[in-house]
């Protein structure tokens, strides 16, 4: 079937089969920062931003979000201009083998959206859905910490 | 940085010790970076697999019919259309000392999980609807479940074929469903014991758990344009990896070119090879190029987990408090498949016993057993967290006993800097191993700072309550590897380009373990130049030379020595290029500073390689090395767990855990703090939350991460942990390992922690609230 899809605040026309996920979408499209690693919503690897709001994409119908503001993490930054979230996580150590941080970024960048000045429980609440197996979860949240300490008025201009 | 260089002492480094950015840090956190799945190959094709639902069973007869007339299914495998080539998913140096009881496709069935057959389809949903259309006629054969009665008479033998062998000379008694034995003896155990004041026997259990790591295993398979086999595959052995499959395809390994793209962790999980074969089969009979990505529920009840493990330990100690005798008895499950079920049990003892050398009389008895549970495999922590746990709640028994503060009771007892351990000599990966001293130790270093930092003497045997919760400290003291001795190698290349930059090229592997950004800093370190300058391409087996990999907490070690020599070698011809630039003696040269400075003069690296390049006896400045390494210097680690009981619910609550770790120079001291956390807290959702259950046909039952429960952030305790800096004069800059000793901790000092609470011994793993409750229940009833 045909539907339109706004992806990074882009309008894509694409075509996507019966019960096709979000997540397969999003990977079928390019957005590979997108990651697969259980399929059940369990693990966070494949989360996007729908609305500004962190959702699993292995757990939504592409069908369903045609007229949502879908974000994934190539449309907040590029390798040569990343965004200060993945600079402060980098500057912490905190990635290892990287494959659960596109999503954390966007987990992050929706909790700076939000809030600007959160408490460590705030930061370890919104990365809550995110399983990190290399890290400890420490340096996760010493960068984003970092992230929201130098930058409150962050997010002011996409306001 | 005046600190990490004040904390180094004499050791000045330009590059080493700094917490530089992990050189892909931005690239994977932008999404760029390629992981296996992310490499779009036209026209690939699927592959998904039908799986054994029973636990033990011999394939009657197989009908693909059904499944082959599906629109879209391009060819189907099983084993009576695949050779029965022996070998070990184990992906270990050659030969391997792991047993040959793999097939690709085995007409025997011995686990719920065991690979039926594999169908390539043009979709993964149609691949999987076949795999639902194939028709299996099974006989249904007695199942063994318990690895305690493994070799008793009447259990179901798991391996009866004849062709079922090791490729070297190790006790194998597949009859008895004995995987691997090992009995090493030093002095007299029996008479050690009987002239101790205070005998122990203790025995403790340990369970089965998942890598977990966040990226699934998988693989694409194509022909590439000259008609050779291209492998990009997650794995932590590329080099293996091409060797196994030439092996079981029987074709040439100059066929085989194995592309290692990021991986999203492997933590031993990636050690194995049984994907990769398949995939390329598939692509050799169709020339379609084929992709296996599995589920997670694959990942959990099809590939590899840590062996379970029955650990006793009888010893002795005198009334000072000196160890005279112990002995280390452990029974491993190996599961279905005997892959590391040789060197996993060693490790029980190799990694373990000579922290306490003082004894006289040890001895290390070994048995893996084959049973129809899930296939075990390398694991962090390789057999010594399983001992440990055992170990580690030994000493505090003993300590109790003596009424001797358990911090003392380790410093008399534990190995020191100079001294040594006879099962360094005795006990090595399948032959003999190597003698060795041990020539950096920081364990009273680090025992004195985890003191400090948990405040032990005002915590411990203090049973302080707070709100019905009963506080209590306990600790462990560690120590692990850094690479196998005289079999590990690893290997770098590197060339110089006409801006003064270089192409570090090393087989060795990064996992997300950030050994591409440590081995480009120890790359300029001996070069002299900055780590910017450094361009790292690692594990491709056409464009790198050979590394066996990451595994045996080896990379920094051996592979990082081998960068560093091959440094030190192009420095060599910078500045003899320099000298018949300048016409001065190359022993008034420096490098500094990415230039190479004299008296009253100095040339750019980009002057001197456009010179050797372009301007006269041309020649291409580079260099090779290899690294093997005749010793595997321990890394040290004490660990510290403060926890509150609940005497009504039996919860715990780990109010905080402390870590310090020996690790030599720490060359990366960020990355190598991330490596002890990941660890740490790997170890204690091991110890607190993991669980493999199992229904009455041997089937996983919680094969997803709602049921099977890995920490998330919420979990974390308060965390502490603290490098202690050595130098080990074998090792790259003074580096030892640091990857795997850190998870070993939790599990015992969390134990010994409740114990100091409550008084209640936990002698198997998961430690769950309603176990604490019973053993507390039963103790004051």
């Amino acid at each position: 079937m045909k539907i339109k899809l706004y992806i990074n605040n882009q309008l894509k026309n694409i075509n996507i089969h019966e019960g096709e996920t979000l997540l397969e979408t999003l990977r079928n499209l390019g957005f590979t920062s997108v990651k697969y690693g259980c399929g059940t919503g369990d693990c966070g690897a494949c989360i996007v931003l729908k609305n500004n709001v962190p959702v699993n994409s292995c757990q939504i119908l592409t069908a369903s979000v045609s007229d949502e503001k879908i974000t994934t993490v190539e449309g907040i930054s590029t390798i040569n201009k990343p965004h200060i979230i993945q600079i402060e996580l980098t500057k912490a150590g905190a990635i290892q083998c990287g494959y659960c941080t596109p999503a954390i970024v966007l987990c992050a960048y929706a909790l700076l959206k939000e809030n600007s000045n959160p408490s460590i429980d705030e930061i370890k609440g919104a990365i809550s859905s995110n399983l990190c197996r290399c890290t400890g979860y420490i340096k996760i949240i010493e960068g984003i910490q970092n992230a929201a300490k130098l930058y409150s008025n962050l997010f002011q201009e996409d306001n | 940085m005046s600190q990490k260089i004040k904390n180094l002492g004499k050791y000045k480094y330009r590059s080493v010790g700094k917490s530089v950015e992990k050189i892909d840090s931005i690239s994977l956190s932008t999404g760029k970076a390629k992981f296996f799945a992310d490499y779009i190959i036209p026209d690939t094709a699927h592959v998904k697999f039908l799986y054994s639902k029973h636990a033990h069973a011999e394939i009657l007869s197989i009908d693909t019919t059904k499944a082959e007339k599906i629109d879209g299914v391009i060819y189907i495998l099983h084993h009576e259309n695949t050779e029965q080539i022996p070998h070990t998913t184990a992906g270990q140096g050659f030969p391997e000392p792991s047993p040959y009881d793999s097939v690709m496709f085995d007409k025997t069935m011995r686990f719920v999980g065991d690979k039926v057959a594999a169908v390539l389809a043009e979709t993964p949903e149609i691949a999987e609807e076949a795999c639902n259309k194939i028709k299996v006629k099974y006989k249904i054969l007695p199942a063994l479940f318990d690895y305690e009665i493994a070799s008793d008479k009447g259990s179901p033998i798991i391996h009866c074929e004849k062709t079922k062998k090791y490729p070297i000379p190790i006790p194998y008694s597949p009859n008895l469903n004995i995987a691997a034995e090992v009995d090493i003896n030093i002095g007299n155990l029996e008479e050690g014991l009987s002239e101790s004041d205070y005998y122990f026997d203790e025995t403790f259990y340990t369970h089965y758990s998942s890598h977990a790591m966040l990226e699934p295993h998988g693989v694409i398979t194509y022909l590439d344009e000259t008609g050779r086999l291209v492998i990009i595959t997650a794995t932590q052995v590329p080099f293996h990896v091409r060797r196994i499959c030439a092996m079981v395809l029987n074709i040439p390994i100059k066929q085989i070119r194995v592309i290692k793209p990021r991986i999203g962790g492997g933590f031993g999980g990636k050690q194995e090879v049984f994907l990769e074969y398949i995939a390329a089969l598939f692509t050799l009979k169709t020339n379609r190029p084929a992709k296996i990505s599995l589920s997670r529920k694959d990942v959990f009840r099809s590939s590899r987990t840590r062996h379970p493990m029955r650990v006793n330990i009888r010893c002795g100690v005198k009334k000072n408090g000196h160890i005279n005798a112990f002995c280390i008895d452990a029974l491993m499950n190996t599961g279905a498949y005997g892959s590391h079920a040789l060197t996993v049990l060693s490790n029980a003892g190799s990694k373990v016993l000579p922290l306490i050398n003082k004894a006289e009389h040890q001895r290390f008895i070994g048995k893996s057993v084959y049973t129809n549970l899930p296939v075990g495999g390398a694991y962090r922590g390789y057999g010594a967290t399983q001992s440990y746990f055992a170990v580690g709640q030994v000493m505090d028994i003993m300590a109790r006993k003596l009424n001797i503060d358990l911090i003392e009771f380790y410093s008399q007892n534990n190995i020191k800097k100079g001294e040594t351990s006879p099962i360094f000599e005795k006990l090595g990966e399948g032959k003999e191993g190597v003698k060795m001293i041990v020539e950096s130790c920081g364990l009273e270093e680090c025992i004195k700072k985890g003191v400090e930092a948990i405040d032990w003497y005002a915590k411990r045997d203090k049973q302080i309550e707070k709100n019905n919760k009963v506080h209590g400290v306990g600790m462990v003291c560690l120590m692990q590897g850094s690479g196998i001795p005289r079999i590990d190698m690893g290997s770098a290349y590197i060339k110089m380009n006409e801006d003064g930059s270089f192409n570090l090229h090393i087989g060795a592997t990064d996992i997300g373990t950030g050994s591409d950004t440590i081995l480009a800093q120890i790359a300029a370190e001996a070069i002299g130049t900055d780590i910017d300058e450094i361009i790292v391409l690692s594990s491709d087996t056409d464009l790198t030379p050979f590394d066996v990999g990451a595994y045996a907490s080896s990379t920094t070690y051996i592979s990082g020595q081998a960068v560093r020599k091959c440094g030190l070698k192009i420095k060599k011809q910078i500045l003899e290029v320099a000298s018949e630039i300048t016409n001065q003696n190359i022993e008034e040269l420096e490098i500094l500073n990415k230039k190479v400075q004299w008296n009253n003069g100095s040339l750019d690296f980009s002057e001197i390689c456009s010179y050797a390049l372009y301007t006269n006896n041309q020649f291409q400045i580079q260099a090779t090395a290899s690294n093997i390494s005749n010793t595997s210097p321990p890394p040290f680690s004490a660990h510290f767990a403060e926890v509150a009981v609940d005497k009504e619910t039996g919860e715990i609550e780990i109010i905080k855990y402390v870590t310090t770790v020996d690790c030599g120079t720490a060359i990366n001291p960020k990355l190598a703090e991330g490596q002890v956390e990941g660890a740490v807290v790997n170890g204690i959702s091991w110890a607190l939350t993991e669980e493999y259950r199992f229904n009455k046909q041997g089937g996983m039952i919680n094969a997803d991460f709602g049921r099977y429960k890995i920490y998330t952030s919420i979990d974390i305790p308060n965390m502490e942990t603290i490098l202690i800096p050595t130098h080990e004069p074998t090792g790259p800059y003074g580096a030892k390992s640091v990857s795997e000793i850190a998870i070993n901790g939790p599990g015992p000092a969390i134990a010994n922690a409740i114990y100091d609470a409550i008084g209640v011994r936990i002698h198997s793993l998961p430690i769950k609230p309603e176990k604490i409750l019973e053993l507390y229940n039963k103790k004051n009833n």
